[in-house]
């Protein structure tokens, strides 16, 4: 077991970032041409990073496996991103968000990196305004803002309920300014299948082209991986159908450690299940808390319509146990919660799911300032499920939703292999245990316009480099490999879909390593997803050719993946003897049934080395608390 | 949950290449009202792969009608005969038991075919590299609020931006015309202060990608606004118009 460097610099908290930036050694303009920069995926991070490392005249290729990076799933986030402009007045600071972003993580992040985040939030804000990102405005012109769960101030800036996509679209836009200049060259429906090591180093990656199915190489002097999250090793996820683990679980492999695994994020506001052929969970914005109260009916097994429940026989549990944050909870309480009063038999209709209701807002505001506000979110929700929510109330139900944990890195966002950063979601840094609302936008522009083209330079200016083009050894080992793993998916040709797996595993995620997880549940599933495993390289039926556009082998290659990964978000699980933020243990909660945290022996981050598929060692970084005092979470 | 399975025949295009030639073929499927348009051909997929037969290729993501991805032509409309949804939004109650179904790939000379359903719509990212930004490098940017916006200037630029690329202004339009698309991002960028000083040119440098990259002229016959799941307005191709007249009697721009 080797303790982790994390790097972070010496220095009062909110001095480390301005001194480091001086520290670190530079390229000068005229040679950042000669290095050769991969970026893997172009979401918010991916395209952030690609588009300012091109401003700066790197030589950057950037791949996604979508036919344009406007696709990518940023695109979905709705509600919005926080910043702590404290425009509102209303008391908000950097110390603020940074003090209210490690407390809803539960104690379980890397203060310099969150003060970082916090430090650099106000000029995202500036930088998408700059872009044109059409924020939404009070009347006198300014920009307006409003309240998410875990904060009691309103720093949520937002574009109506599609936030995401007025930023994506604002960093797709910078990245095509870019790919026209020709500083970025832009390799759209490539999917990475590898990462390759030479020296020691990452150079290269070894990806497949979609359309024909011809496996390719490229080489460069560093590797940004900004893939996204993983929470569709759930099947059932919030996150779009081929949103995967891929790009991160192959880094993993050649030597990556993956960091607290077991932290994944169940958002409380997501429409319930309809059925046995459902695709995917969608999300209702966490916005929708500001005016929605969340209810369920008193006695269980009470299968009237909300309409026929009277006052006085509905229990707003989140405002009688929370009552200074109310509907306002973090979301792992706010999902917990939900959960327990579906379990208790008080679900709506007495089935899983419980109210979310409108009817007092519109009664206090309108229907039309409810309207704009919530009005796209409301149609969609008509739209999924038939029904009017200004009339009846919401039902939602948590699903899988973000994953806090992600490849390690230190504080330059370099993973422990040299050459490989990661951002965005794809890397564990800012959120701990538990991520707020309106802080996955944040954490992403944050890494990828203010971060990276920082720390990036230091490493180029600072490594020595041998000439490493795909002519490589490495990368002829690799490409053989990758070719391999594709011929064996194809070989198989035994009785089962690529999607059966993928739902069975789906299964066990939720039922042993969701909202809530025991010891006995984390065995048993150990041992389930082996063997799900082995029957997976028996009897996978994958059909199709190799070189030419086939989504069943896209599929395969992710779901054998997952089949590994979802083991080690177990192992880890198992091994964290202790509640915290979005890993709960029944065995250890507080008499209120709290998550309740054990400081002194589980204080780290978990880092996991890869020895062999279903073998791990345990990497620690101690995590140490000079500005946030250690306390239980109180949002009552 | 609703007990009532729809007996639907399909009529599904197949094309197993680019320049193959494609057919409708036939498949009959039991489905769920509850379920989405795609979720019933995730389940013929998954059908078809359970007898080693090829699935029918059809692109989809987010499945939350905002990443553009999916586009079908569902009997004769793109994205289906339900107004603002993206196809992924469509829901099956909206059909009858025994009804036949007809689903084909978006269809213009500037979106050629790539296999069955999915087609390439990257003419789309060359306008935007063309001119679908307003430059300015990462830093260095005044703050957020030393830009006033009207509230009602903004929110008109937001109804433009709230384009989502999926193209089926394109494939509804009898020319393939992209103008619906274009004049959007125009528009967004030409209500608002920053996008002015590049107002003239963006406009030009946009439609003259537009043109290179196959697209047909605009007639006015809206049929793009009618079959845009965001309800993107025609109000955008008039505003589009008159910013191309007035860039091309004033514009700085000088050909290369």
């Amino acid at each position: 077991m080797a303790n982790l460097d994390s790097k972070i610099p010496a220095g009062p908290i909110q001095d480390k970032w301005t001194n480091h930036k001086f520290n670190l050694k530079l390229v000068n303009p005229a040679n950042k041409r000669k290095y050769d920069i991969i970026v893997v995926g172009t979401g918010l991070a991916g395209a952030s990073a690609a588009a300012s490392l091109g401003e700066l005249g790197y030589n950057v290729h950037a791949f996604s496996f979508h036919d344009s990076p406007r696709r990518a799933h940023s695109i979905a986030a709705q509600g919005g991103i926080n910043a702590s402009k404290n425009y509102p007045n209303d008391g908000d600071s950097i110390f603020r968000l940074f003090y209210d972003t490690v407390k809803g993580g539960d104690f379980r992040a890397r203060e310099a990196n969150v003060y970082r985040l916090a430090e650099v939030s106000g000029n995202i804000i500036d930088q998408c305004v700059a872009q044109g990102v059409p924020f939404a405005r009070e009347y006198g012109g300014l920009l307006d803002n409003r309240s998410f769960g875990g904060a009691q101030v309103s720093r949520t800036f937002y574009a109506r309920g599609q936030t995401g996509q007025q930023l994506l679209l604002g960093a797709y836009s910078a990245l095509s300014r870019q790919i026209k200049k020709g500083t970025v060259k832009m390799y759209s429906r490539r999917e990475m299948l590898d990462l390759v090591m030479a020296d020691g180093q990452a150079r290269g990656i070894v990806v497949r082209n979609l359309l024909n199915g011809e496996i390719e190489k490229y080489s460069a002097h560093a590797v940004v991986l900004a893939t996204g999250g993983y929470s569709n090793v759930f099947f059932l996820s919030t996150n779009a159908m081929n949103s995967n683990a891929t790009a991160i679980w192959r880094a993993h492999k050649k030597g990556a450690y993956f960091a607290n695994p077991c932290y994944t994020q169940i958002h409380p506001t997501c429409l319930p299940l309809h059925g046995d052929n459902q695709s995917k969970l969608t999300l209702m914005s966490e916005s929708l808390r500001n005016d929605g109260r969340v209810w369920v009916p008193k006695k269980a097994g009470d299968k009237r319509p909300a309409s026929q429940i009277p006052e006085d026989e509905r229990d707003y549990y989140l405002e009688r146990k929370y009552p200074s944050f109310g509907n306002l909870t973090p979301r792992d309480i706010a999902s917990r919660n939900a959960k327990e009063v579906c379990d208790e038999g008080r679900g709506a209709n007495g089935g899983e799911s419980v109210y979310l209701d409108f009817e007092d807002s519109i009664k206090r505001l309108g229907k039309k300032a409810i309207e704009e506000k919530y009005g796209n979110l409301f149609e969609m929700y008509q739209t999924i499920t038939g029904e009017n929510p200004y009339e009846t109330p919401m039902k939602i139900y948590p699903a899988p939703h973000y994953t806090m944990g992600g490849l390690w890195v230190d504080y330059n966002l370099m993973s422990n292999v040299p050459g490989l950063f990661v951002l965005g979601e794809a890397n564990f840094s800012d959120h701990g245990a538990n991520r707020l609302g309106a802080s996955a936008l944040m954490q992403g522009l944050a890494d990828g316009y203010f971060v990276i083209p920082y720390t990036i330079g230091n490493y180029l200016a600072s490594t020595k480099f041998t000439a490493v083009t795909a002519a490589h050894e490495s990368f002829k080992k690799d490409t053989e490999e990758v070719e391999n793993r594709v011929k064996k998916l194809l070989s198989i040709k035994g009785k089962r879909t690529v999607d059966d797996f993928h739902k069975k595993l789906g299964k066990l995620m939720w039922n042993k390593v969701g909202m809530a997880r025991n010891e006995k549940g984390l065995k048993e599933v150990i041992g389930e997803i082996k063997e799900l495993r082995e029957e997976f390289w028996k009897d996978v039926n994958v059909v199709g050719q190799s070189k030419d556009l086939n989504q069943t082998l896209e599929r395969a290659g992710r779901v054998a993946d997952y089949l590994e990964l979802g083991e080690l978000m177990a192992v880890d699980a198992l091994h964290r003897n202790e509640s915290c933020g979005g890993h709960f243990r029944e065995e250890y909660q507080t008499e209120e049934g709290e998550a309740k945290r054990d400081d002194e022996n589980f204080r780290y981050v978990g880092a996991w080395q890869f020895e062999e598929a279903g073998k791990w060692n345990l990497n620690k970084e101690e995590l140490n608390f000079e500005y946030v005092k250690l306390a239980q979470r109180s949002y009552k | 949950m609703n007990g009532n399975n729809l007996n639907l025949k399909l009529k599904i295009w197949r094309q197993p290449s680019p320049k193959a030639v494609g057919a409708f073929k036939d498949y009959s499927v039991s489905v769920s009202p509850d379920a989405s348009i795609l979720e019933m051909l995730d389940e013929l997929n998954n059908d078809l792969e359970r007898r080693s037969e090829e699935p029918v290729v059809f692109e989809s993501d987010c499945r939350e009608g905002i990443c553009g991805t999916c586009g079908l032509v569902i009997n004769g409309q793109p994205h289906g005969p339900i107004p603002k949804i993206a196809t992924c939004q469509l829901h099956m109650r909206h059909f009858k038991d025994g009804d036949t179904i007809y689903i084909e790939p978006f269809r213009a000379k500037a979106f050629p075919v790539i296999k069955d359903l999915a087609v390439d719509r990257s003419a789309f990212d060359k306008i935007i590299q063309a001119g679908g930004y307003i430059s300015v490098n990462t830093g260095g940017v005044p703050d957020a609020n030393e830009i006033p916006i009207n509230k009602n200037i903004a929110s008109e630029a937001f109804d433009s931006a709230a384009c989502i690329g999926c193209g089926a202004c394109v494939a509804a339009c009898k020319n393939g015309s992209a103008m619906l698309f274009v004049s959007a991002k125009v528009s967004q960028f030409a209500l608002l202060p920053q996008g002015q000083s590049e107002r003239k040119e963006r406009v030009e440098a946009m439609v003259a990608t537009m043109d290179e990259m196959g697209f047909g002229s605009c007639t006015n016959t809206y049929a793009c606004e009618a079959e845009c799941p965001k309800g993107i307005s025609v109000r955008n191709i008039a505003r589009l118009n008159r910013e191309f007249l007035i860039a091309s009697l004033s514009s700085q721009n000088v050909e290369e």
